[in-house]
């Protein structure tokens, strides 16, 4: 290190008072074992939305919840390579796909718990068991106000049709909520008809896809595309700061067969330490306290029935989602991103 | 070469394995990926994504290959060898944009001019026109913000090898009937050749491993298409196979610029700079201002400007945003940066004082293999060093309960794996600094010094380390800005409760919040200036 030498001005008692610190603190850093009844948690959800609900979770039951967030690629992997000695109770994460997935890896467990039965519907949750939908995101269709009259709005497949052409924003196929909206679809009409609107969606676009829903929502109300497919909050975010904002929202499909929803959602992993703490976890998500918290947090639908949503979200007015169980989107997740590659959907 | 040398060599040779497993070992992981075989996965890739992406990639390694060259020479030499307005200025500022990840660089560019975004917002207010100007979210944009962002690299390697070649060989030169510019071509370029090939190819290495920022500007890369398959498609083996691929091109290239600069030798005096200042080149007036307008252009597209606006956002975010974990976050970004920055200068060091022993091929790979890291995307690389390393410790804990000891030694837990994937993410950012200037010791200075009896220990301690301090400290600072900018490894392989900066900017932008991911972001800059001004205040006093 060129602490030794001899000509070294100012580095060398810098040098020295940092590494005796940084020992220091990587002993620290290594020695914090959790407690036997800490619950942790592994989350692709964001931190500044999760830990308002843990906080009120410790508080009301004294367990500690220790928490680290990852993207969820990252944190599958981590949780696969760690195996049966992962300090993991609870996964978190956003999207049916990642839940599908985490299941389908044999990461988490069957949970059977009457309070989840009764707060979670069915079609919100995996069929075994395995994880549970906490809040609802809808995908759905929004419009330059200036420009759309409402009326020539109808559904996913009709964004296909001509009169559209150079009208359209979408959002990179790459972000996993567009490859869950095309694996329902496929669900509900089969391959070679989704494909042929995919195709058409891309004959009609403005200019390149986003790489996220805000800077689409923006793009329609600055007069680049009039029509695009975001997640409700995001619109709902702006609409919180500016409560005039030139683009509205038409939940689409409304006489087919509903509007494609998604979830957030969480699961017990499959070697849990603490599983009765993390079912209890899971329980007081679900729960009328919690899920206010979860879903306002992000301006989200609640996944309990009995919750009812932000205000924001309630001037959109109420909705028919579409039923099609969302573990749907796990299993046709990879064919929808093949048929998107071929429609040459970016 | 006596028994005792013969056996001393064969030890330091041992002694780099340990360096390259830490690339081997995911290296293996990923390669291992080719026992299982998708032939219907590659069939799709080959005919939807491999032609599009191996375009982009083609292009953008070019273009951007050719800006940062052209950009970090043309500064360095101007700031190095000539003296116009705001010349000192400039020596530290162009070094300034280091600080700022280049995904933030993208971010704030994005939305500054992107069609709904103030510039071309104004234009079109002002025109009339309902046509926006040229889309920024293009392979054009990309190649741009990656110049701004990573032509420092090319700037401080080539400034310091200006610097160091000194008016001498210049002067040399004039004497021999070559006015200035060819005295540029013909002595400057060629001599200072290891400094700004080094430049280049962390550059380049940096732009492959890339992901958050071509995603902005949703330009489908070969990063992306590794991302794509193992995150869209569920499938890891063929994204393993993808990352093999692109393993096996960095390493052909580096053996190619290996062998490039192998073959010529570079040493030369070592007093060549002491009095370069008196003897500046002066640029007549309008040659100076051109110089001057230059250097800005550049530092306000690259610095100022992106600053600025993060500073409007955070300002607007902060009241939100802004508490006391702050300290926390600042505090271990600049611990793991440091720490990180210590091991893998000294194995830097290790690595090319070795290389500079045993020119030999044998060498050469193990050499070549430590410093690939850089070019493997982050992702594949901690996932790679976290499955054997989860392994190993499956099996401590199992040996801990068969001896019945109650704590098992949990090194994933710990801020080991984190450590080690971002010394082998970096090591070439440790080692292209030193060996640039280890090149430039002559071999008598080293017989001299052996000469006067000095012991292997000593001659590294006592000749090398000295006279490689410019070096050193290039690489102990590049490496501490790179980490605090990191973001995959330190959000895999972290251990619980220790958020940096970097993990902040992802909370925010991962949720496209980019207007509040400018706080963190910003504290980032903050925090790299401190190394940088650190930095030029050394390679200032040193001699």
């Amino acid at each position: 290190m060129t602490s030794t030498h001899s000509r070294s001005s100012f580095i060398a008692p810098l040098f020295r008072r940092w590494a005796a610190t940084a020992v220091a603190a990587t002993l620290v850093a290594v020695g914090m074992p959790a407690m036997a009844d800490d619950i942790t948690v592994y989350s692709a959800r964001n931190e500044q939305l999760l830990k308002p609900l843990l906080d009120r979770f410790t508080q009301d039951t004294g367990t500690t919840v220790r928490l680290l967030t990852a993207n969820e690629g990252a944190l599958l992997a981590r949780l696969a390579a760690e195996g049966n000695s992962t300090p993991a109770d609870v996964l978190i994460t956003v999207d049916a796909g990642n839940l599908w997935q985490a299941a389908q890896k044999d990461l988490l467990q069957p949970v059977n718990s009457a309070v989840l039965a009764a707060n979670i519907p069915a079609h919100l949750k995996d069929p075994a068991n395995q994880w549970f939908g906490m809040s609802v995101r809808a995908r759905t269709l929004v419009y330059s106000k200036a420009r759309v009259e409402r009326q020539s709005l109808s559904s996913y497949e009709d964004l296909a049709d001509p009169k559209w052409r150079g009208k359209l924003c979408l959002r990179t196929s790459k972000k996993v909520y567009n490859q869950s909206l095309v694996a329902m679809m496929m669900a509900e009409l089969g391959e070679p008809k989704t494909e042929a609107i995919v195709k058409g969606w891309v004959a009609n676009l403005a200019t390149d896809v986003f790489p996220d829903d805000t800077a689409l929502i923006k793009a329609i109300a600055a007069g680049q595309c009039q029509v695009g497919l975001v997640n409700t909050y995001y619109l709902g975010r702006v609409l919180n700061k500016e409560p005039n904002f030139p683009v509205g929202l038409f939940w689409a499909n409304q006489q087919g067969s509903g509007t494609h929803v998604n979830v957030s959602g969480a699961g017990v992993t499959k070697y849990a330490k603490n599983r009765a703490g993390a079912v209890k976890l899971l329980e007081f998500l679900s729960s009328d306290a919690a899920q206010h918290i979860y879903a306002d947090q992000d301006l989200e639908f609640p996944a309990n029935p009995r919750v009812n949503a932000d205000s924001v979200i309630k001037s959109w007015g109420s909705f028919k989602p579409n039923a099609i169980n969302v573990s749907k989107a796990g299993e046709l997740q990879a064919a929808a991103t093949r048929l998107m590659d071929r429609a040459g959907y970016k | 070469m006596g028994f005792e040398d013969a056996h001393w060599h064969r030890w330091a040779r041992m002694s780099l394995l340990p360096l390259a497993l830490l690339t081997l070992l995911p290296l293996a992981v990923v390669l291992g990926s080719w026992r299982v075989s998708s032939p219907e996965v590659w069939a799709h890739l080959r005919t939807y994504v491999l032609p599009d992406v191996l375009a982009n990639t083609l292009i953008l390694g070019l273009g951007v290959g050719l800006l940062v060259v052209f950009m970090g020479i043309s500064l360095g030499w101007l700031v190095a060898v000539c003296e116009f307005p705001g010349r000192a200025f400039f020596n530290v500022a162009l070094v300034l944009p280091l600080a700022l990840p280049s995904y933030v660089l993208a971010f704030v560019h994005v939305g500054l001019l992107d069609y709904s975004g103030g510039l071309q917002t104004a234009w079109r207010a002002l025109s009339g026109s309902t046509q926006g100007l040229p889309a920024v979210r293009s392979l054009g944009g990309a190649t741009a913000v990656f110049a701004l962002s990573l032509f420092p690299y090319v700037y401080l390697m080539a400034r310091e090898g200006f610097m160091r070649q000194g008016v001498r060989s210049l002067e040399a030169a004039q004497t021999l009937g070559l006015n200035r510019w060819q005295g540029f071509w013909r002595v400057a370029m060629p001599m200072s050749r290891p400094w700004w090939m080094a430049g280049a190819s962390l550059a380049l290495m940096e732009l492959l491993a890339d992901f958050g920022t071509v995603s902005i500007f949703n330009v489908d890369t070969f990063t992306t298409a590794i991302y794509k398959t193992w995150l869209g498609m569920f499938d890891l083996a063929v994204a393993s196979q993808l990352a093999s691929l692109l393993a096996g091109v960095v390493l052909l290239l580096l053996l190619m610029e290996k062998r490039a600069r192998g073959r010529r030798r570079f040493a030369q005096g070592g007093q060549a700079s002491a009095a370069l200042g008196a003897y500046r080149i002066q640029l007549k007036s309008h040659q100076a201002w051109l110089a001057s307008a230059w250097c800005a252009l550049v530092w306000l597209a690259a610095f100022a400007v992106p600053v600025l606006q993060l500073l409007v956002w955070a300002w607007q975010s902060a009241a939100q945003d802004l508490d006391a974990r702050y300290w926390a976050f600042v505090w271990h970004t600049m611990l793991l940066a440091s720490l990180t920055a210590g091991l893998v200068v000294l194995a830097g060091l290790w690595l090319a004082y070795v290389q500079r022993l045993q020119p030999g091929r044998r060498v050469g790979a193990m050499v070549s293999v430590a410093t690939m890291g850089y070019a493997l995307p982050g992702m594949v690389l901690s996932i790679g060093l976290f499955i054997p390393i989860a392994w190993v410790d499956q099996q401590l804990a199992e040996l801990a309960q068969v001896l019945g000891w109650s704590t098992p030694l949990l090194l994933k837990g710990s801020m080991a794996v984190m450590l080690l994937a971002l010394a082998a993410r970096f090591m070439a950012v440790g080692f292209e600094p030193v060996q640039a200037v280890m090149q430039r010791i002559t071999p008598h200075q080293e017989q001299a010094a052996r000469g006067l009896g000095l012991g292997r220990w000593q001659v590294l301690r006592r000749l090398f380390v000295p006279l490689l301090r410019p070096g050193l400290f290039s690489a102990l600072l590049l490496v501490f800005v790179e980490v605090m900018k990191e973001m995959p490894i330190t959000l895999m392989t972290r251990p619980f409760g220790w958020d940096t900066l970097a993990v902040r900017v992802f909370e925010m932008t991962s949720e496209g919040m980019w207007e509040r991911a400018a706080l963190p972001s910003l504290c980032i800059v903050l925090v790299g200036l401190i190394p940088v001004v650190l930095l030029v205040k050394e390679s200032e006093s040193s001699p």
